[in-house]
């Protein structure tokens, strides 16, 4: 049996098939303006390249922010659930996941079942997500992919203390005018949202062993600045990035 | 009088005799906006009082209650909200002052929102047993419309109720009639008072019986009916009226128990709601919850308006009524108020809880945290946080809430094994 999840974020779109619960393959392409066709396309392109006819495919779920956008898929269920299965079915020794995505944060807590236990999201501001750190590359003029690297050589961290993402851009920007070090704001800028969602964390009562998924998670600064604050060690897959859709596909297997 | 003014009001009383024959909610308030903005011409006064205040003596006096909160409710359920707080931001007001201060303040001025504006008032009474702000939000409109306010200081509870805080608010109470019987310029009937002690306390067991009828599953009315069937036991409490209507209701929900009719037509979840609704919301997240087969069964609000009935003594409900306001749902402490919810946990049976962090109303909001752990901890029942606002709209974000909500009950459905 094939079954595909695809993840249509508010940044990124990704979609994984499996076959009788093997990993067949992953893909992510920008959303961009329209999610409907994003979601299209990063599944049409990845059946293309893994060679598989969509009549192939019968049970198909949707997840992310464009979930309800899509309509030729079987079922809709929330990033939550999806990245608790996706978790689960990379390690199932996993009980907490960390998902820091485009505009979205969360801490979710799974059995040993991989069956939500319990969740927290972000209110309704977009600092300690992605976009957040999207605005903060753009002011810093670095490229998003070389912002953890760059942060791990920080000698103290700036501090930034704005919860707004318009005001810490701000922050930011007369750190940069003050002269600081690129390395030490951007650290500073990891640290604030390792704050943010380690609050929630703790509300949730994260039990270990702990992963870091979400296409943030890419960002080894973050998570190393996750694991100082929070004191536990947090593992980050490959397939980080895709967890969601994976976590669809496996739940598809389930639609009868 | 002048000619037409008699006219006018002669005109006024039948419609209103008209409408007091229907027992319907719409009725009723029409009834009730009617006689209070026209009350000047009947030779009656006004009050504006809170509404965790105690109303008994206003209708003793014959003194028609206006609650700015109601008001603010409706404002907030006209979707008229944002526009009544952004004009209160124009003329200084904080974005961080509570939405049913803002619309009001701004309300008075143009005489805007659902019903053209409240009717003037003679008095002002306030309670601070809900909030702080209402101190300084009454003290702003008694300034504006230049009358008397009184006000009536209820200490918090922190851990049970002493007999100084008994003292302080029952000597209060005195000065309270004292402050209507200048008002009024005249005596309070004490016969009069006990029989409107008696009205209340009898509305609040009907009030009480009505929301009771939610333990049988499915439940024949939701929370959101009961934020609507709400208005009468708030607003004329110590009436005929409220004991008429609700004594319908609750035939009614009777009958709905009798023949199985669920207010959710497929209930399988039961949820019980926290703090004041998100009144510019409220279809949209009925439906949402239906659309899973969730009915909101209960909530702490509609059922702090008959909370305080223990503390009630129906042979001295004046001297009583120190104890049974200042012990209301907001001023006690936080492990007082996760008791209340975890008794409704059990009573309703239900399967999770739905929190609204009103950015509004900062002492219902303040411990839902605490009352969130103590819920986990006691009954492994989980519980979601809304952030949004009564009735600023601004504050609300759709896809957001949806997500959390969809998430929070496949979440039940997983927990319960479905």
């Amino acid at each position: 049996m094939i079954t595909a999840g695809i993840d249509i974020g508010s940044i990124t779109s990704k979609a994984a098939v499996l076959a009788d619960g093997k990993l067949l393959g992953t893909r992510v392409i920008f959303t961009g303006y329209n999610s409907e066709v994003a979601g299209r396309r990063v599944f049409e392109e990845l059946l293309e390249e893994l060679r598989l006819d969509p009549s192939a495919l019968r049970k198909i779920i949707s997840t992310g922010y464009g979930r309800n956008s899509v309509t030729f898929v079987n079922k809709s269920m929330t990033e939550i659930i999806c990245h608790g299965a996706g978790a689960h079915y990379l390690n199932p020794g996993v009980r907490s996941i960390m998902d820091i995505g485009g505009q979205d944060s969360k801490v979710i807590v799974i059995d040993e079942k991989g069956k939500v236990k319990n969740f927290s999201m972000n209110d309704k501001c977009a600092a300690g997500t992605g976009r957040f750190l999207e605005v903060m590359a753009r002011a810093l003029e670095v490229d998003l992919d070389g912002f953890g690297t760059l942060s791990l050589k920080a000698g103290s961290p700036s501090k930034i203390s704005s919860l707004c993402t318009v005001f810490a851009e701000s922050e930011v920007i007369s750190l940069i005018s003050k002269g600081e070090r690129r390395e030490n704001i951007i650290a500073g800028i990891h640290e604030s949202i390792a704050a943010r969602v380690a609050a929630m964390a703790n509300r949730v009562g994260i039990v270990p062993p702990v992963v870091m998924t979400g296409g943030v998670a890419k960002n080894i600064g973050v998570v190393k600045a996750m694991e100082k604050k929070l004191g536990v060690s947090i593992n980050v897959s490959p397939y980080a990035q895709v967890n969601g859709a994976i976590g669809a596909a496996v739940l598809a297997m389930g639609i009868k | 009088m002048p000619q037409f003014l008699l006219y006018l009001f002669a005109k006024i009383k039948k419609i209103i005799l008209h409408f007091k024959k229907q027992k319907k909610m719409k009725e009723i308030m029409t009834v009730y906006y009617m006689e209070a903005k026209s009350a000047r011409v009947g030779g009656r006064k006004v009050a504006w009082i809170t509404s965790g205040g105690p109303v008994e003596p206003l209708i003793a006096m014959d003194v028609i209650p206006v609650y700015p909160e109601n008001h603010g409710a409706m404002i907030g359920a006209s979707k008229m909200g944002t526009d009544l707080c952004e004009r209160a931001e124009s003329m200084g007001y904080s974005t961080d002052l509570c939405s049913y201060a803002r619309s009001d303040i701004a309300c008075a001025t143009v005489n805007g929102g659902p019903i053209g504006g409240l009717p003037r008032p003679d008095m002002l009474v306030c309670c601070n047993n809900i909030c702080g702000t209402v101190l300084k939000w009454y003290e702003i409109q008694a300034r504006y419309f230049n009358v008397p306010l009184f006000i009536l200081d209820t200490p918090f509870c922190h851990e049970g109720f002493t007999e100084e805080a008994r003292r302080y608010v029952r000597r209060q109470l005195d000065e309270y009639i004292v402050f209507l019987e200048k008002a009024c310029g005249r005596k309070m009937d004490h016969d009069r008072m006990k029989e409107v002690g008696r009205l209340s306390l009898e509305g609040q067991r009907l009030w009480q019986a009505v929301l009771d009828t939610t333990t049988h599953s499915p439940a024949p009315m939701s929370a959101f009916d009961a934020f609507y069937h709400l208005a009468l036991i708030v607003t004329l409490r110590g009436t005929r009226d409220v004991i008429d209507y609700y004594t319908q209701l609750l035939e009614k929900m009777k009958d709905r128990v009798a023949k199985g009719i669920g207010a959710v037509p497929n209930e399988k979840y039961r949820l019980l709601w926290d703090n004041i609704p998100i009144w510019h919301r409220t279809r949209w997240l009925s439906q949402k919850f239906a659309s899973h087969d969730a009915c909101l069964v209960a909530d702490t609000y509609t059922s702090a308006w008959c909370g305080t009935m223990k503390y009630i003594d129906e042979n001295r409900f004046f001297d009583s009524m120190a104890e049974a306001y200042t012990r209301i749902y907001l001023n006690i402490g936080v492990d007082e108020m996760a008791r209340t919810v975890l008794g409704m946990v059990d009573k309703y049976r239900v399967d999770g809880i739905v929190m609204h962090s009103n950015r509004s109303c900062k002492p219902y909001s303040f411990g839902q945290y605490d009352i969130q752990k103590i819920v986990e901890r006691e009954r492994g029942i989980p519980s979601l946080i809304i952030e949004a606002d009564m009735v600023d709209e601004r504050s609300f974000s759709e896809s957001q809430v949806a997500t959390r909500i969809d998430a929070f009950m496949e979440m039940i459905k997983q927990r319960k094994g479905v």
